[in-house]
């Protein structure tokens, strides 16, 4: 993850390497590299932040918050009916009972898939997400092309995600404008009957959580 | 306000940027870009919906032309500039000026971990009872405020229904500007697809929009 050898965006970050050697410009950090570089310089200096708390965060999001902990919840739901009922009834309460409520995750409304239903979820004025249950949203989650499209193009967006809704299916897009996220609980993928609860997070991917996906299916499983 | 990070219905972004096994940051600056934004914003000087409303005040052009955490850098820098944490002086010369004097340590690893564990509801008890009930029918305000608001374009004059009542929440407009929490009522309002876009949208489709209580009129 060295920014040493990169000076690109977010979009163009694999054609860079034959740059090695030369003194045209891939020895210099990229110019956003520069920028957050000087503010924590700036920042550190006059006492306005502490390293360890940069650090504690960065481990905290890279390590231990993300879409696994959606999963077990979704799993969770998948093989209990009563729990099912009650996330569907009261996730903040029921998430906070798991311990997995946080910020940008306070308050939390669970929305199921089912054969009529399609949901799929976004913040079309930022990038709202349920980051105490999924984590930092992913970059296409956060994109100008996904904000603005998948309200008004639902089934087009899905489809480049390789999900093909049947036009009697309903597809109901969540736009998350306020501090409530939305956690989709996917269809249950078939012949699952005999796994445990975790062998069936295994299955449950991020993008099904957020509606853009479909849990994996049993020859998928790890 | 009436700018660009209000995209809901734009076209011509392309197609989704869609990337195999993406890993949680990038590169590392972005990384340290969302850990000073978030520890900076443990001083309290400013508050989720006026650091929202710092991105937007971005220009168009700039905000286009940023990446996510670019924007995240940029407005911090504009943020704390106006809550007096940094100078011009300061962000000019990369140099500070000296130790801050706002007579404590800035929060540590413990302090934002905690932060992370709690988070900040927004949810807040609202005397007066809510106008509105689910199953009504309702229409989203055709305003435009200068300020920080949201209700999206794309929604305002529509009509929809009320699907769920969330209870009182703090009202972005004013908690943005340091106007007060002003707590309202707060619903989900299901709009058909139809009414928002016309006749190419799926008749069956409907987008989900949470909507606070003024942002609504009786339809």
């Amino acid at each position: 993850m060295s920014d040493s050898h990169h000076h690109d965006d977010d979009h163009h970050h694999d054609h860079h390497d034959h740059h090695h050697g030369s003194l045209t410009h891939s020895l210099l950090p990229s110019d956003p590299a520069l920028r957050v570089k000087a503010m924590e310089t700036l920042l550190t200096q006059k006492g306005l932040v502490d390293p360890d708390a940069l650090d504690a965060l960065i481990d905290a999001y890279q390590n231990r918050i993300g879409p696994q902990i959606g999963a077990k919840i979704v799993a969770r739901s998948w093989h209990d009916p009563d729990f099912r009922a009650e996330l569907l009834r009261d996730a903040t309460k029921v998430i906070g009972d798991m311990g997995f409520t946080g910020l940008q995750g306070e308050h939390i409304v669970a929305v199921e898939n089912t054969d009529e239903v399609h949901n799929v979820v976004v913040c079309t004025l930022c990038s709202c997400y349920p980051w105490s249950i999924l984590g930092i949203p992913p970059a296409w989650y956060k994109s100008e092309a996904y904000r603005s499209r998948v309200v008004i193009d639902p089934r087009g967006v899905l489809s480049e995600f390789g999900l093909d809704i049947h036009p009697d299916k309903q597809v109901r897009v969540w736009d998350s404008t306020a501090e409530i996220r939305y956690l989709v609980i996917p269809q249950r993928s078939e012949n699952t009957e005999e796994l445990s609860v975790e062998q069936l997070a295994s299955l449950v991917t991020r993008d099904s959580m957020v509606g853009t996906g479909l849990p994996k299916i049993m020859g998928e499983l790890p | 306000m009436n700018s660009i990070h209000d995209m809901g219905g734009m076209h011509g972004f392309g197609p989704i940027p869609l990337e195999e096994d993406e890993p949680v940051f990038h590169h590392d600056w972005e990384a340290r870009a969302m850990a000073l934004r978030m520890a900076m914003g443990a001083w309290g000087k400013w508050n989720l919906d006026a650091g929202r409303h710092a991105n937007e005040r971005l220009s168009p052009q700039q905000y286009l032309t940023l990446s996510y955490y670019e924007r995240w850098i940029t407005s911090l820098a504009d943020l704390s500039v106006e809550a007096g944490l940094l100078s011009m002086d300061e962000i000019r010369t990369g140099k500070a000026s000296g130790q801050h004097d706002l007579g404590r340590a800035p929060i540590n690893a413990e302090g934002v971990l905690g932060v992370l564990r709690n988070g900040r509801p927004s949810s807040r008890a609202v005397d007066a009872l809510p106008r509105f009930q689910i199953g009504d029918v309702v229409r989203a305000v055709n305003e435009s405020p200068e300020g920080h608001t949201r209700l999206p374009r794309y929604a305002r004059g529509r009509r929809g229904k009320v699907v769920l009542h969330h209870g009182g929440h703090l009202f972005p407009d004013t908690h943005a500007h340091f106007l007060g929490e002003c707590p309202q009522h707060l619903y989900t309002i299901e709009f058909s697809s139809r009414d928002l876009w016309g006749s190419r949208a799926n008749e069956r489709d409907t987008v989900m929009i949470d909507l606070w209580d003024s942002y609504l009129e009786p339809a």
